[in-house]
C-alpha cells in the first residue's frame, strides 16, 4: 500500500470531511463486479445488511399475511396449508435470512475497524459467506412453489412431519444446509479475525464489549449449525434414502429429532441475543456518557449463557414424556440463565445511572430493548418452570415471550446499531425527527401486536393455526392493527436510511460525543475504504 | 497488506475451527446411539422389549378394562384384535390375540408399534410376550394369529380404569431389512 494509505488511516478529523472516492488508494472496482467480487469487509457487511433487510421484509409479508388470515375467526383469506407455510418460513426467513445476515453484517463491518485490522482475516471466504445466502434464500422462496406448496411443517422442521412432507421440504432442507455452510464459515472467520488480526495493545480485554459478544457467538456458531445439518441430513436421508433416524417402525424415533434440533436450538437463540447485546453494550455507554460498567463481568456473563445454552435444551420439549428427573434439572439448568443474564441488565442500568444521558435514536432504541427484552426474558422465566410449561406450551404466550427477545431484543438493537453507526459508515446523518418517530411507531405498534398475546396465550390459544375461538377475536383484532402499523412503520426506516445515505447533512468524524472505540477516534467519517493497512499506534 | 507469518497463523486456525465444525456435524449423529442407549438404560421408552414383572400379587379388588386398537399404515395388510376388550385384575396375567392378514401380491416386512391411551399407561402395561418385539414377514395371502401376554401393574393409578393399548403396522422399507426389532429407542 502507497504511504497516501497509511496518511489516511491516521487521517484524524482534519480528514473527515472528504468523500473517499477522492483517494487515489480507494481503487474500488465498479459495477457489479465490484459487489460480486469484493473481499472488502465493508462492502460485504453492506451486503450483509441490505440482503437482511430484504429478507426482512419478505418474511415482514409473510407476517402479515399470517395476521390477516387471523384478524377474524374462519377462514378468510389463505387456505390453512398456505397459512402453515406462511409460519414456517416467517420463522427460517426472519431467523436465518434476517436477524442473522444483519448482524454478520455489523460484524464485517466493526470488528476489523474496531480492533484496528486492516480486513477480515480472509477476504475471499467473507465473500462466499456471504454470496451463499442468496441462492438459499431463492430456495426458501422456490419452496412455496413446489408441488403441493411450501412445507408447513413448523421453522422448527420436527419429524415425522417432515419425513412425510412434499418436495418443498427437500428444497428447504438444501437451503438450511447452505445458510449453515455459510454461518459457519462467516464464524471462522470471525473468529480468526479477533484472535489473530487485532492491533498490538489491542488486549483481548481492552476489546469493544461488541467484539468479545461476537467471539463467543462466532464459537457458538461453529460448535451448534453442525448440529443442526446433521438433524436436516437425517431427515433427507429418511426421506430419500431408506434411513429410520425418525421413523419408528424402522426403529428411529421422532423425539430424538427434538433432541438434537433443539441442541442446536437453544444456542441460536443466544446466537440472535448475544451480538444484540453487544450493540447495546456500544450505544448505551455513548449516550450516557461514562464508559460501560462492569466490563469484564459483561464478557464473564456472555461466556457463561454461551456455556449454559448447551446444557438446556430441553426445555423446548417438556411436554414430550420425559421423566420429572431429567424435567427438574432443565428447569434448573434454564432458570439459572436469568442469573449472567441479570448481570448484564443490572450493568447496562447501572451504566446510565449518573450518566449525562442525551435520548437520540440509537438510545431510544437501545432503553427499547432494554425494556422489553428484561420483559420477554421474564416470560421465558414463567416458561422455564416444568408445571407452567404444560399449560402454556404452543400457546400464544410462547408466541409473545419469543417476539420480545427477537423483535423488541435483537432487532431493536439492530436498529440501535444502524442509527448509531449510519454516520461512520455513509459520513452523513440520518434525520434525528425521523428516526424519533420510527422508534416511537415501531415501540407502540409492537406492543400492540405482541402484548395481547400473551393473554391469548394464557387463555389457551394454541400457536401455528388458522382458525381460533371465537372468545380470542378481540385480541387477535387488535394484534392484527399492531402488525400492520408495526409493518408501515419499517417502510419509514428505509425511507430515512435512503434519505440519510443519499442526501443527509454531514457527519463528523466522532458523531457521538461520548463514542470511545477505534472507528470514532481513529477514522474519519464515512470510513475510508480502506482502513488500518498500518495498524494504529494505541496507548 | 497480511504479513505472511501472520497468514500462516490464520489458516491454521482455520483449518483447527473447520475440524471442530466437522466433528460437531459427527456429533449430531452420534447423538442417535447415545439417545437409544439412554433410553433403554432408563427404560423411558422401551415399546418394543419385552418387560420383566416383579410384583405378581393380583389385586382381585379393582377391575381395569383393557381396549384394543389395530390400524395398518399404508400396507395392503389386515389387522383386527380378536376381542375388542378384555376386563382384567391389575397384575393378573392375560394373554389375547390379534389376526393379520397380508391382501396384496407380495410377500412384505411389517413392523407394529404400540401406543398407549392414557398418554402415560405405556408403563403399567407390561408386555411379556408381543408380536411387536420382532418384525413380521407375510407371504402374498398368508393370514395368522399373533399373540400379545401382558399384565396390568398394580400402581396403575386407582383413578384409571380404562386402558386402550393401540397398535399399528409399519411396512419396513426393503432397503432396511436388518434393523433389529429389539432395540428401539
Amino acid at each position: 500500500m502507497s504511504t497516501a494509505t497509511h496518511d489516511h488511516a491516521h487521517g484524524h478529523s482534519q480528514d473527515g470531511g472528504h468523500a473517499h472516492d477522492d483517494h487515489a488508494h480507494d481503487h474500488k472496482p465498479y459495477g457489479m463486479m465490484r459487489w460480486l467480487g469484493s473481499t472488502n469487509h465493508k462492502d460485504i457487511g453492506t451486503m450483509y445488511l441490505w440482503f437482511s433487510f430484504s429478507m426482512f421484509l419478505v418474511g415482514g409479508v409473510m407476517a402479515l399475511i399470517i395476521r390477516a388470515e387471523l384478524f377474524q375467526p374462519g377462514l378468510q383469506i389463505v387456505r390453512p396449508e398456505f397459512f402453515n407455510s406462511m409460519t414456517t418460513y416467517h420463522g427460517l426467513i426472519m431467523v436465518f435470512g434476517a436477524i442473522m445476515p444483519a448482524f454478520v453484517g455489523f460484524a464485517n463491518w466493526l470488528i476489523p475497524m474496531q480492533i484496528g485490522a486492516p480486513d477480515m482475516a480472509f477476504p475471499r471466504m467473507n465473500n462466499l459467506s456471504f454470496w451463499l445466502l442468496p441462492p438459499a434464500a431463492m430456495l426458501l422462496i422456490a419452496a412455496q412453489f413446489a408441488p403441493g406448496g411450501g412445507a408447513g411443517v413448523g421453522w422448527t422442521m420436527y419429524a415425522p412431519l417432515t419425513t412425510q412432507a412434499g418436495p418443498a421440504m427437500d428444497l428447504t432442507i438444501f437451503a438450511v444446509h447452505i445458510l449453515g455452510m455459510s454461518s459457519i464459515m462467516g464464524s471462522i472467520n470471525i473468529i480468526t479475525t479477533v484472535l489473530n488480526m487485532r492491533a498490538p495493545g489491542m488486549t483481548l480485554m481492552k476489546m469493544p464489549l461488541f467484539c468479545w459478544t461476537w467471539l463467543i457467538t462466532a464459537y457458538l456458531l461453529v460448535a451448534s449449525m453442525p448440529v443442526l445439518a446433521g438433524a436436516v441430513t437425517m431427515t433427507l436421508t429418511d426421506r430419500h434414502f431408506g434411513t429410520n433416524f425418525f421413523n419408528a417402525a424402522g426403529g428411529g424415533d421422532p423425539v430424538l429429532y427434538q433432541h438434537i434440533f433443539w441442541f442446536f436450538g437453544h444456542p441460536e437463540v443466544y446466537i440472535i441475543a448475544i451480538p444484540a447485546f453487544g450493540v447495546v453494550s456500544q450505544v448505551i455507554p455513548a449516550f450516557s456518557r461514562k464508559p460501560l460498567f462492569g466490563y469484564a463481568s459483561m464478557v464473564y456473563a456472555t461466556a457463561s449463557i454461551a456455556i449454559l445454552s448447551f446444557m438446556v435444551w430441553a426445555h423446548h420439549m417438556y411436554t414430550v414424556g420425559m421423566p420429572v428427573e431429567t424435567q427438574l434439572y432443565f428447569m434448573y439448568a434454564t432458570t439459572l440463565i436469568a442469573i449472567p443474564t441479570g448481570v448484564k441488565v443490572f450493568n447496562w442500568v447501572a451504566t446510565m445511572w449518573k450518566g449525562s444521558l442525551t435520548f437520540e435514536t440509537p438510545m431510544l432504541f437501545a432503553l427499547g430493548f432494554l425494556f422489553l427484552f428484561s420483559l420477554g426474558g421474564f416470560t421465558g422465566l414463567v416458561l422455564s418452570i416444568t408445571p407452567v410449561d404444560v399449560q402454556i406450551h404452543d400457546t400464544y404466550y410462547v408466541v409473545a415471550h419469543f417476539h420480545y427477545v427477537m423483535v423488541a431484543g435483537a432487532l431493536f438493537s439492530a436498529f440501535a446499531g444502524i442509527y448509531f453507526w449510519l454516520p461512520k459508515w455513509t459520513g452523513r446523518m440520518y434525520n434525528e425527527t425521523l428516526g424519533k418517530w420510527h422508534f416511537w411507531l415501531s415501540l407502540i405498534f409492537f406492543n400492540v401486536t405482541f402484548f395481547v398475546q400473551h393473554f391469548l396465550g394464557l387463555a389457551g390459544m394454541p400457536r401455528r393455526v388458522p382458525d381460533y375461538a371465537l372468545q380470542f377475536a378481540e385480541f387477535n383484532a387488535i394484534s392484527t392493527i399492531g402488525a400492520f402499523g408495526f409493518g408501515i412503520s419499517q417502510l419509514l426506516f428505509l425511507y430515512v436510511v435512503v434519505k440519510c445515505i443519499t442526501g443527509g447533512e454531514k457527519a463528523e468524524q466522532k458523531q457521538w460525543e461520548g463514542a470511545d472505540s477505534l472507528e470514532w477516534t481513529h477514522l474519519p467519517s464515512p470510513a475510508p475504504y480502506h482502513s488500518f493497512s498500518t495498524p494504529p499506534a494505541l496507548k | 497488506m497480511i504479513p505472511v507469518a501472520l497468514k500462516r497463523i490464520n489458516r491454521q486456525m482455520c483449518v483447527r475451527l473447520s475440524f471442530f465444525a466437522l466433528l460437531m456435524f459427527g456429533f449430531g449423529y452420534a447423538m442417535v446411539p447415545y439417545y437409544k442407549k439412554f433410553c433403554e438404560v432408563t427404560g423411558i421408552n422401551n415399546l418394543l422389549q419385552r418387560d420383566t414383572v416383579v410384583n405378581t400379587q393380583v389385586d382381585k379388588s379393582r377391575w381395569v378394562t383393557l381396549e384394543f386398537d389395530a390400524n395398518v399404515h399404508g400396507m395392503p395388510w389386515q389387522f383386527a384384535p380378536v376381542q375388542r376388550s378384555v376386563r382384567v385384575h391389575p397384575g393378573e396375567m392375560t394373554q389375547v390375540a390379534f389376526d393379520i392378514k397380508n391382501n396384496g401380491n407380495n410377500t412384505l416386512v411389517g413392523q407394529a408399534i404400540p401406543s398407549y391411551g392414557p398418554k402415560h399407561s405405556a408403563a403399567f402395561v407390561k408386555k411379556l410376550e408381543c408380536f411387536c418385539f420382532k418384525q413380521q414377514v407375510l407371504a402374498a395371502g398368508e393370514s395368522r394369529q399373533m399373540p400379545v401376554q401382558f399384565v396390568v401393574d398394580g400402581s396403575l393409578p386407582a383413578s384409571v380404569t380404562t386402558l386402550t393399548l393401540s397398535y399399528t403396522f409399519f411396512e419396513v422399507p426393503a432397503a432396511d431389512k436388518k434393523v433389529t426389532s429389539g432395540s428401539a429407542g
